[in-house]
């Protein structure tokens, strides 16, 4: 049995779909992750995954429970780090646990050895008495996470779980959750459109408009790309690219840096390139394949932070109103 | 189990949330004591007497004069305080949605219905703790206070609050910001405590008033409060009857409305608000 089973997902709303007859599954213990644009439909995804919208058309399975006819089955079986925290910031982080304790069902007897035990793991028991409105956005980020595991999920579902973090708490982040893969087996379904956070998951399906483009693993998926990439600047970028595409059969791009094209082994193409090159050439840069570079072969577009979506307008709000408190 | 212990928990968080807030209790105060110390004393000398009419000689003068404005609004001022408290509490709601924080509570595994529920009981008990503040002021305006009154009013005002914190919650269940929700606040509020008999005695209205008074909810919840606070101040029972006649009680269809009565009206109201905020509560998306 798939841990995640999706057949056919389609959500709409009103007009807009957002999901667009997406299907797959997820294995136990797997790190899955969903990369893509924002408006791609990740978050559309995990919310119908969560039981917080109802499917427009189409099925979904989590631990073997159907999401829309076995909802409080499905919310037992899973753990939820969300976009946007979630926590109430006039409780102090020990209060935010108990809440969640309560709602979730563990026994009065072991809640309060479950909440110091989560606590400890994000390494936030020292501040379990502040308030939460005190803490950074990387210690609320960890407390959600901590939250989210308090009751033992069989799936932990992360929606963009460094959004916004600084490196430094993005690589502790993934610390614990790939400590927490090792010793409970969890598994873990991702949303990003950061591409290095991508690298983490066992399996990607790239998703782009609502629909999946691609579905393998990292390392699989750049070789898709067929090379490394090399990037050029010139004195005369038109008439180099021209001769490149020439002489050596490959495509070329103009990029706003120069000109970029792909061919295997990169390192020995460079001085063959240098040495034959007619045009003056000023920089030469290598590079491996990354994600994106995978996500513009598949639609000719690059994932990139894009400007202001309605996720940003929310946080610009959020932020006003935290100034006029 | 599980349920009444995570509806009691969304209430509990309420209280905590609400008691933390301390320059938002200050501030509630803001409204109802300038009704009761500037309006009622500004008003008072003007008015006289409110229950003039019960007689011109003797005992029954003195006590029509008895029951000047401010204390005649006392009453009103406690309903207006809960009042506000109460529908505050779906501001919470919204908020709550508009921040995330809903999220947290609606992928757990209780139903929709209960969260309604926790989230409406929270509320009352903030109205019902709102209304036993201003009821510690009672000496200042010279409304007398004894054990039995308060022990009646709590239920009462539990039950008022009850009411009007259900409506708060319908009204938020599918409301998406903060400021459509303080829209209808401010639409709503003040029109259900003037149309009440808590601001002036009902005696010759216009028709289209009298009837907006006896379709309002909020009229039923204050009355009792009334019937129990001027019972206490003392009058005799032969004075007391009189009084909706003059307008200080509610009279429909001819009926004098009593607690009882009162009470069926405001259960009956916050079954119906109850019932239909859960339901709007479990509409999923």
């Amino acid at each position: 049995m798939h841990i995640i089973e999706v057949e056919n997902l389609v959500r709409k709303y009103g007009d807009l779909t957002a999901v667009d007859n997406i299907s797959f599954s997820v294995e136990e213990g797997e790190i899955f992750g969903f990369l893509g644009p924002n408006g791609a439909g990740k978050t559309t995804t995990i919310s119908v995954l969560c039981t917080l919208l109802r499917p427009t058309s189409g099925r979904a399975w989590v631990n073997g429970h159907d999401v829309v006819r076995e909802q409080a089955a499905v919310r037992r079986s899973i753990g939820l780090v969300f976009q946007d925290p979630s926590l109430d910031d006039r409780l102090t982080a020990q209060e935010n646990l108990e809440f969640h304790a309560v709602l979730y069902d563990i026994p009065a007897d072991v809640r309060a050895k479950r909440t110091e035990e989560v606590l400890r793991m994000v390494e936030l028991y020292d501040r379990r008495n502040n308030l939460v409105r005190t803490f950074s956005g990387g210690m609320k980020r960890r407390l959600e996470l901590a939250r989210g595991l308090m009751h033992y999920p069989k799936v932990l579902f992360l929606d963009e779980p460094t959004l916004g973090l600084d490196p430094q708490t993005r690589s502790h982040i993934w610390e614990y959750i790939l400590e927490l893969r090792e010793r409970e087996g969890i598994t873990i379904f991702l949303t990003t459109h950061y591409m290095e956070e991508a690298e983490h998951a066992d399996r990607i399906a790239i998703i782009d408009y609502g629909r999946i483009v691609a579905l393998d693993t990292p390392e699989n998926l750049k070789s898709m790309v067929g090379g490394d990439i090399i990037t050029v600047k010139t004195r005369d970028d038109e008439a180099a690219a021209r001769q490149i595409a020439a002489r050596y059969g490959v495509k070329v791009r103009r990029t706003a840096d120069g000109l970029s094209f792909k061919v295997a082994k990169g390192e020995e193409f460079i001085p063959k390139l240098v040495v034959e090159s007619e045009t003056e050439i000023l920089s030469v840069g290598l590079r491996r394949p990354t994600l994106d570079d995978v996500f513009l072969k598949l639609t000719g577009r690059e994932i990139r932070e894009e400007e202001a979506g309605p996720l940003d307008r929310m946080r610009e709000r959020m932020r006003r109103r935290a100034r006029r408190h | 189990m599980h349920t009444l212990r995570a509806i009691y928990i969304i209430g509990y968080r309420e209280i905590l949330r609400y008691w933390r807030d301390k320059p938002r209790i200050i501030s509630s105060f803001a409204r109802p004591l300038l009704f009761l110390f500037v309006f009622g004393s500004g008003l008072s000398p003007a008015m006289g007497g409110l229950a003039r009419g019960l007689g011109s000689e003797g005992l029954e003068a003195a006590l029509g004069e008895a029951i000047d404005y401010t204390k005649f609004i006392f009453p009103g001022v406690i309903g207006m305080n809960m009042l506000i408290a109460s529908l505050m509490s779906g501001i919470s709601i919204v908020w709550d949605r508009e921040f995330g924080f809903l999220k947290e509570v609606l992928v757990a595994p209780i139903s929709r219905a209960a969260v309604a529920l926790g989230k409406t009981l929270g509320g009352s008990t903030i109205g019902v703790i709102q209304g036993l503040l201003i009821l510690a002021l009672a000496p200042s305006v010279g409304v007398s206070v004894t054990p039995m009154m308060v022990v009646q009013l709590i239920p009462l005002m539990l039950l008022a609050s009850f009411a009007t914190t259900s409506l708060g919650v319908l009204i938020a269940a599918r409301m998406r910001t903060v400021e459509s929700f303080g829209m209808i606040m401010n639409l709503l509020t003040m029109p259900m405590i003037f149309i009440s008999g808590a601001m002036f005695p009902l005696r010759d209205l216009p028709s289209w008033m009298d009837f907006l008074v006896k379709i309002n909810p909020v009229t039923y919840a204050i009355d009792p409060l009334r019937q129990v606070i001027f019972r206490a101040q003392g009058l005799p029972e032969a004075a007391l009857e009189k009084l909706p006649q003059m307008g200080l009680g509610v009279i429909v269809f001819g009926h004098t409305m009593t607690i009882a009565d009162d009470i069926i009206v405001i259960v009956a109201f916050g079954v119906t608000m109850i019932a239909l905020a859960m339901w709007m509560f479990s509409i999923q998306d």
